[in-house]
């Protein structure tokens, strides 16, 4: 087995060069190893100027998502031995604005998560002597699966509508959207609604699907956007009727 | 290199030496342009795009249909000079390819139906592979009522 493996990195350092350049280091070859691992090595021993998120090293905190050969993954959770010989080519995430390296701009992500409210709305709050709000085991396995989305940005990597259309507000976000409104306790579902209903909403996905195949988390975004068009589709055909609510 | 998490002045002048477009401490993003070819990177795309493209096929098969009837209200004799047309070699050629392309996309279509439609029986959620079969055995169905309309009555 070979002692060491190239790492070929994507680096962008705006005050060097108006275009991201490829750069090569040598990094040990351990089969324990993750990509993370390799890009830690990097910053340690090699070139401290190398640029990316990490934090938790387990598949948690969402924060180590690159393109790794083309495909958008975790590097905490992707092994170096899964592309040997090599080389190993890490690029930051499709479809965002890159800071710097392997850095990307998520801001208009978070404006677009805010904009689907994801938490729990209530028209009103029950009075804390009434207790908690209960739920069975059937009303969590309703959103469970949504609600395991670590915010990784995967799905918006892998989706080439996100990355053609910069409006659209995107897998995870409408996933989570999706997430509260199959919550027993939450009540705002006509208002992530108004939001989703638009053209930049549910409207932009023409179901390429893999955003799904990507996820660490199982989480089928792809599906809670389907669901959630036939969701869409029912209120808008009730609002039809002459006792709807349009 | 940097001192307090600054740059020093030499440091300063080579850098923007190297990029005089860059301004210290002013972010700079790099936007990169999606390539037009997008699709043909991953096999995934090439097979949506596919997807996508033989709903072309769709549309001519319900056309066609639609000419067909509009024929055969003009009278037996327009009827026959169409039905002629559909069974020349060229047609029947075209129709074979079209037929391809249905078949893809139908497929493709109703394998993703489950990501759609959840389907709750009481408190369990119904297979995937239930939902799938439904589909498959209502297209089958359709199928084998044509069939029976044709030739079998």
């Amino acid at each position: 087995m070979a002692e060491s493996i190239t790492i070929e990195v994507r680096r962008y350092r705006p005050e060097l060069e108006d275009e991201p350049v490829w750069q090569s280091f040598e990094v040990p070859y351990r089969d324990e190893w993750m990509v993370l691992d390799g890009l830690n090595y990097i910053k340690d021993a090699l070139d401290g100027s190398l640029s990316y998120r990490w934090a938790c090293r387990m598949g948690v905190c969402g924060s180590c998502g690159m393109v790794v050969n083309g495909e958008p993954v975790l590097t905490c959770a992707t092994y170096l031995s899964s592309f040997a010989p090599g080389p190993v080519r890490v690029e930051p995430l499709q479809g965002f604005p890159v800071i710097r390296d392997l850095v990307v701009d998520l801001q208009d992500f978070v404006a677009k998560l805010k904009s689907v409210k994801p938490w729990i709305v209530r028209d009103e709050e029950r009075p804390l002597s009434d207790g908690e709000y209960l739920q069975t085991p059937d009303e969590l396995a309703a959103y469970k699966q949504y609600a395991m989305c670590i915010n990784c940005l995967l799905c918006y990597s892998a989706c080439p509508i996100f990355a053609l259309e910069p409006t659209f507000i995107g897998p995870a976000a409408i996933a989570l959207a999706q997430r509260y409104n199959l919550d027993s306790r939450d009540q705002g579902s006509a208002e992530r609604m108004d939001v989703l209903s638009q053209h930049e909403g549910l409207w932009c996905c023409t179901f390429v699907g893999e955003c799904s195949e990507v996820c660490p988390k199982h989480v089928d975004p792809a599906g809670a956007i389907q669901r959630y068009k036939v969701a869409a589709t029912a209120e808008w055909f009730k609002s039809l009727l002459p006792w709807g609510n349009r | 290199m940097s001192q307090g998490g600054r740059l020093i002045p030499s440091e300063v002048a080579s850098r923007k030496a190297a990029n005089p477009r860059y301004q210290l401490y002013h972010p700079k993003w790099h936007r990169p342009r999606y390539p037009i070819f997008w699709w043909v990177d991953r096999l995934a795309y090439l097979r949506f795009i596919t997807r996508e493209l033989t709903s072309l096929a769709v549309g001519y098969a319900a056309v066609l249909l639609m000419v067909e009837i509009w024929t055969l209200g003009r009278g037996a004799e327009a009827y026959q000079r169409f039905s002629d047309l559909l069974g020349s070699v060229p047609v029947l050629v075209f129709h074979g390819v079209v037929l391809a392309f249905l078949l893809f996309h139908s497929v493709t279509w109703l394998n993703l139906a489950p990501k759609a439609l959840v389907v709750r029986l009481g408190r369990r959620r119904v297979p995937d592979r239930l939902v799938l079969l439904g589909h498959y055995s209502a297209w089958l169905a359709a199928t084998a009522l044509v069939v029976w309309f044709l030739v079998g009555r």
